[in-house]
């Protein structure tokens, strides 16, 4: 259960600083990215529900995987399909980034950029590239 | 809770988890994250390399070995990760009761989910 912080200053000098409202504040690479990772993680965490339910359907027998074939295989089932696979290269290429900055290094504001940005470049470019793979297979077969 | 001010500094800030579990949680994070880097990343590849193919075709890669354990691996990397990113987000923006219920449900429904999936893979490997 929530317990109240124990007040180990009962009279303080001055009031504590506070966190910067983002509200206010611009919209910079760095902050975008780090609630970016947050967003794709709920939207992978919805999306690895819908793995369980794909594979669910497939164990259950043709009929049922069909189904949610076509459900997927609509126009709103591939809007979802192509979000979840963005959300995926995002939260995948943010992941390393965050792997790479625990080993402590890229913290300097150059470093943070590069590395920012190139999450942005390879997340689109995989997306893409996943896509136009899978057109590609499954229309030669 | 607050009983009174006869509680040394000492006896408030024990036990109020943070400080004794913190660690573990933010490392079995980044150990499914490693994790999931080549089992994510091997299941986006399979399932581009069967785009097309039919219930037959995705059921016999599927029972194969190596499929059937990486997909395995895959659940459990994925919904223990899933449920250790999703209690930080509860701990972050939820702060009145609900908190503490919210971040069980979560905990659970991971758990059921990863079965639930493990299960389905195993009917499928093994299944008639």
């Amino acid at each position: 259960m929530e317990r109240k912080p124990a007040n180990l200053n009962p009279t303080p000098a001055q009031p504590r600083p506070l966190s910067p409202n983002i509200q206010i504040y611009r919209p910079q690479l760095t902050s975008v990215l780090s609630i970016t990772n947050r967003i794709t993680g709920l939207v992978l965490s919805l999306g690895a529900v819908g793995l369980v339910v794909w594979l669910s359907a497939a164990a259950a027998g043709p009929q049922s995987y069909r189904f949610v074939q076509s459900v997927i295989g609509s126009w709103a089932g591939r809007v979802v399909l192509f979000g979840c696979i963005f959300a995926f290269f995002l939260h995948l290429c943010g992941g390393i980034r965050h792997l790479v900055w625990d080993t402590v290094h890229g913290f300097e504001l150059r470093s943070i950029y590069i590395s920012g940005w190139a999450v942005v470049g390879a997340s689109v470019a995989l997306t893409v590239g996943a896509w136009v793979a899978s057109l590609f297979i499954a229309g030669w077969r | 809770m607050e009983r009174g001010p006869f509680r040394s500094p000492l006896a408030r800030a024990i036990g109020l988890g943070s400080a004794k579990k913190g660690a573990q949680h933010w490392l079995a994070e980044r150990l499914t994250a490693v994790a999931l880097v080549p089992l994510s990343l091997w299941f986006v590849a399979s399932i581009i390399a069967h785009a097309g193919t039919d219930y037959a075709a995705f059921i016999s890669w599927l029972r194969t070995p190596l499929a059937t354990s990486f997909m395995i691996l895959l659940l459990i990397a994925l919904f223990h990760h899933s449920a250790l990113g999703l209690q930080v987000v509860i701990e972050d923006y939820v702060h009145s009761d609900a908190k503490f219920a919210a971040v069980i449900a979560v905990r659970l429904g991971c758990y059921g989910f990863a079965v639930a999936g493990i299960v389905a893979t195993l009917r499928i490997a093994f299944g008639g």
